[in-house]
């Protein structure tokens, strides 16, 4: 190894870790005060705040589903989901587009993609809102995913990997008289399945995420996204920790699972984006 | 003559989906905002379009003059101010701490470091109100333990602000620390072996080889970190609704409540071009010295 480390002595680097180690018990801290806390019940909460549950429940997550619609609010955030991958495979062809084509106006349209990404989402919000209005798409599932289907960042990760693919390929792939569609499919998206990986998995957690747009387009709770639905409970329940605590755990969790199987794919995603 | 036309029209056909959808979410609003902003549209202009009024500046002037606008702004100023050094100074020392091993621990350091910043932002907020609940919480408990407090953590206005710059902070620092960590695993190790037959300590060396090295990278993060603490929303909206006395408010939030709760849609996309035209001043700013540093 050539690069990025400097060296020091064993001692130092054991009191580093010691340092990191309580730095690093104090971040996660909230996620596991959250979590023990998510199955005590509202009596012990409001009594002691041990940090063990003494008597541990489950009845907390029982009550997301019989008292809260949480069954309702997975199914909608799954689709919108599912519904931002189509956004992906549009910011992927966008991106094979702009790589590998030479066309006019390629320069000023790419240009346009990027500026996109300086405009901050509080002026467009009202706009955007009046044109969902105007195509009749409030309150609806597809008014929710369609402002942010695409994304200038995605658009411009697949371009940086597919500029790296070389000509040669494609254009043999031409000789042999693949069409450009079949060219696209059969060859460019397997070449990049690194960066279709970082993007799938950062799409996944965007869509789970999501809270602003559902919260603005949708006004009937069988419209609601988890972030949403969450937030409707901390409102309607105020002092049910517990309850509350459950729901959080149950957002924050699977991604945490997801994002510690994935970690590898993501963390190269941030050494493409550092490149240039 | 056909195929040729066919072969000129298929570039289009991979760029276009994206960039219809771009058009219509992002760069047409731009100017629609812009053009609202003239005007005092609001529920009733939204039913029937004759009803809309051109007003001129009047949106901006009244702005001006609205004693929740100018709070709004003070408290921005000082989310910004005290927020963006904090985020870059501990992401920055935390890469450099995780940097100093290769080994299973301090790879699972960079996943605990991280994991705030992939985690739900309404989840983080209902569990930090619970951790600063004046009596139940988490933060006084322990507090009162060594003798001290309670603290009103979000319902006391000269604290609350900076509550939710703690949270915001925490939740920050992962995201930028990778970005450290990436451009420290570029700097080459030669450098550090020269410093040290020269003599040179560990301050020394991260003085002289490890920040110059991470110039570009505290750029891009300092100007990133700006225009979002610019747009700071989630965390006074779900915890403290711009509560208590406004002491939390940002422009951000003043600009949805304005619009959505209010629906004084001319109001509000003024107050976000004031914000826009902020963000791009401190962007330039920040691109000017960077050249400025450079040039010396």
């Amino acid at each position: 190894m050539d690069t990025g480390m400097q060296d020091i002595s064993k001692t130092s680097k054991i009191l580093v870790g010691i340092v990191l180690m309580i730095l690093g018990f104090l971040m996660i801290l909230p996620f596991l005060w959250m979590f023990l806390s998510s199955f005590k019940t509202s009596t012990e909460i409001s009594l002691s705040q041990s940090f063990w549950p003494k008597h541990w429940t489950i009845d907390n997550y029982e009550n997301l589903f019989t008292n809260g619609s949480f069954g309702i609010y997975i199914k909608n955030t799954l689709i919108i989901t599912m519904a931002s991958f189509i956004g992906l495979f549009l910011n992927a062809m966008a991106g094979y587009g702009f790589a590998k084509f030479d066309f006019k106006g390629r320069k000023f349209l790419f240009m346009a993609v990027l500026a996109t990404m300086m405009i901050p989402g509080q002026v467009t919000m009202i706009p955007v809102y009046l044109i969902l209005n105007q195509m009749q798409l409030t309150n609806t599932l597809l008014g929710i995913v369609l402002p942010g289907l695409v994304g200038a960042f995605g658009i411009f990760l697949f371009r940086q990997f597919m500029s790296n693919i070389p000509d040669s390929i494609v254009e043999a792939a031409r000789l042999d008289g693949a069409g450009e569609w079949y060219i696209f499919f059969h060859l460019i998206l397997p070449i990049s399945k690194p960066v279709l990986a970082v993007q799938g998995i950062l799409t996944f957690i965007g869509g789970w995420n999501a809270f602003l747009w559902p919260l603005i387009i949708a006004n009937d709770q069988k419209y609601y996204t988890l972030s949403v639905g969450l937030q409707l409970l901390q409102g309607q329940h105020t002092s049910d920790y517990g309850l509350q605590m459950a729901g959080s755990s149950f957002m924050v969790i699977p991604i945490v699972i997801i994002f510690v199987i994935f970690q590898k794919y993501i963390l190269q995603g941030f050494n493409i984006q550092m490149d240039k | 003559m056909h195929s040729s036309f066919l072969k000129k029209i298929v570039p289009y056909t991979f760029v276009f989906p994206a960039l219809l959808l771009l058009a219509i979410f992002s760069l047409i609003p731009i100017v629609i905002a812009l053009l609202i902003s003239f005007t005092g549209l609001d529920i009733t202009g939204l039913g029937d379009w004759s009803q809309i009024k051109f007003i001129g500046f009047s949106n901006y002037l009244q702005l001006f003059q609205d004693s929740a606008f100018l709070q709004s702004i003070m408290n921005t100023v000082v989310y910004v101010l005290v927020g963006v050094p904090l985020v870059i100074v501990i992401s920055l020392t935390i890469a450099i701490l995780i940097n100093s091993g290769r080994n299973g621990f301090f790879k699972m350091m960079r996943l605990v470091f991280y994991t705030p910043s992939i985690t739900n932002t309404v989840a983080i907020a209902v569990v930090w109100t619970y951790l600063y609940n004046p009596s139940l919480g988490l933060f006084n408990t322990l507090l009162a333990k060594v003798g001290v407090g309670p603290i009103g953590w979000l319902t006391d206005p000269n604290v609350a602000k900076f509550s939710l710059i703690i949270l915001a902070v925490w939740k920050a620092v992962g995201l930028n620390m990778l970005i450290f960590l990436a451009a420290l695993q570029g700097v080459p190790r030669s450098l550090y072996e020269a410093a040290e037959l020269d003599g040179a300590n560990y301050w020394e060396q991260t003085r002289h080889i490890t920040l110059p090295s991470l110039k570009f990278s505290i750029f891009f993060v300092t100007v990133t970190t700006l225009i979002g603490w610019f747009q700071f929303f989630d965390e006074p909206f779900i915890m403290t609704k711009g509560g208590p006395l406004n002491s939390t408010n940002s422009v951000a939030l003043f600009v949805y409540q304005n619009g959505f709760q209010n629906s004084n849609f001319g109001y509000a996309a003024a107050g976000s071009f004031v914000m826009f035209v902020a963000i791009i001043v401190a962007t330039l700013i920040q691109f000017k010295l960077q050249e400025k540093q450079r040039g010396e």
